[in-house]
């Protein structure tokens, strides 16, 4: 019988020596990639999708605006502006342009690109009055995020 | 006599790993800045009179009520799938057909909405109306649409930059969004 013997155990085990590492390295990534917010965004953010998507070439060049109707109830029921981490009026915007302005230097300032972040039920009228205030500052270059539509995850 | 190895137990290592891996996984939000990139028109002039003559030929008309309903050259459109070849259509007339337009840099899709049209209705249109122009200036550089958009956003790299200028070439991309009626709001 014991011709027939297993010459010898396969072992089948993965070798978990270098786990730690693989797990590492990953977490490095995530590290690195992560962004955490440093602002509280009170608006609705249901953003609309696209198919005609451009990214943006340089990303300290941007800044967003969030439009959407309010999170929170106390805030009523209107689509509100935020920026940074406060509503502001359209009445402030080329005052807030201008501050954004004077964050770049000097000769890149007319490349300020203002990402608008729009809930996709928002209505057109606001956005309107948004973008003429933005033609007032002087920042005319918009994007208006959206989501990439063969992307089905999301939304 | 046998020393005892000062060691770090290093078992719970890829535990501790781990748990931070997963901490990082939750609160990532990779960011997407994308989007459609449009340019505003100056600060209208006070002093000047905005009194521009077009050709009715040349002007292609999208007109979206506060209802979101659809009207194209004056007649209402439901479904919006043929709209991109219309555009397209219309922007590389070069003036074959007498009532299209003239030429691709006199033709100007004027994008007319309400106060009351909902932001996803806009970009959906303007989405169509942006991708009939990169179609067309993919096709005149050579490349494919996504390639072609792809090198609008690097124009620091000089071999995207040449595609750029290829693909613009001759053909601006004259989409016009006007102040919004008052209807709804």
């Amino acid at each position: 019988m014991s011709k027939f013997k297993k010459k010898a155990e396969v072992k089948q085990e993965i070798p978990t020596s270098s786990m730690p590492d693989v797990v590492f390295m990953l977490l490095f990534f995530f590290m690195v990639t992560t962004q955490l917010r440093k602002t509280s965004i009170e608006v609705k953010q249901q953003i609309p999708r696209a198919g005609q998507l451009r990214k943006l070439e340089r990303k300290t060049l941007v800044t967003n605006l969030y439009i959407g109707e309010p999170t929170k109830a106390v805030y009523g029921k209107e689509p509100k502006i935020q920026a940074n981490d406060v509503f502001i009026d359209t009445n402030d915007i080329i005052r807030w342009v201008n501050e954004e302005k004077s964050k770049l230097a000097e000769f890149e300032r007319d490349q300020l690109t203002i990402s608008l972040k729009v809930d996709k039920d928002t209505k057109r009228g606001i956005i309107a009055d948004v973008e003429t205030e933005l033609r007032k500052g002087n920042a005319r270059k918009i994007l208006y995020t959206a989501l990439d539509n063969a992307d089905p995850k999301k939304n | 006599m046998a020393r005892a190895t000062p060691e770090i137990p290093n078992a719970s290592m890829a535990d501790i790993a781990f748990l931070l891996l997963t901490f990082f996984l939750v609160t990532t939000t990779i960011n997407n800045d994308r989007g459609l990139s449009i340019g505003l028109p100056p600060p209208p002039d006070p002093n000047q009179d905005v009194e521009v003559k077009m050709q009715e030929k040349n002007i292609f008309k999208i007109q979206v009520n506060s209802t979101d309903a659809l009207l194209i050259e004056g007649e209402p459109m439901e479904d919006v799938s043929g709209l991109k070849d219309m555009i397209k259509k219309f922007v590389t007339n070069k003036g074959v057909d007498p009532a299209s337009s003239e030429s691709p840099e006199k033709a100007i899709v004027s994008f007319k909405t309400d106060r009351g049209t909902s932001h996803k209705r806009f970009v959906e249109i303007l989405d169509i109306v942006q991708g009939a122009y990169y179609d067309i200036y993919a096709e005149q550089a050579g490349v494919t649409n996504k390639e072609f958009r792809e090198a609008a956003s690097a124009l620091a790299d000089p071999e995207k930059k040449a595609i750029y200028e290829r693909g613009k070439k001759d053909i601006p991309m004259n989409i016009s969004i006007a102040e919004p009626t008052k209807v709804g709001n």
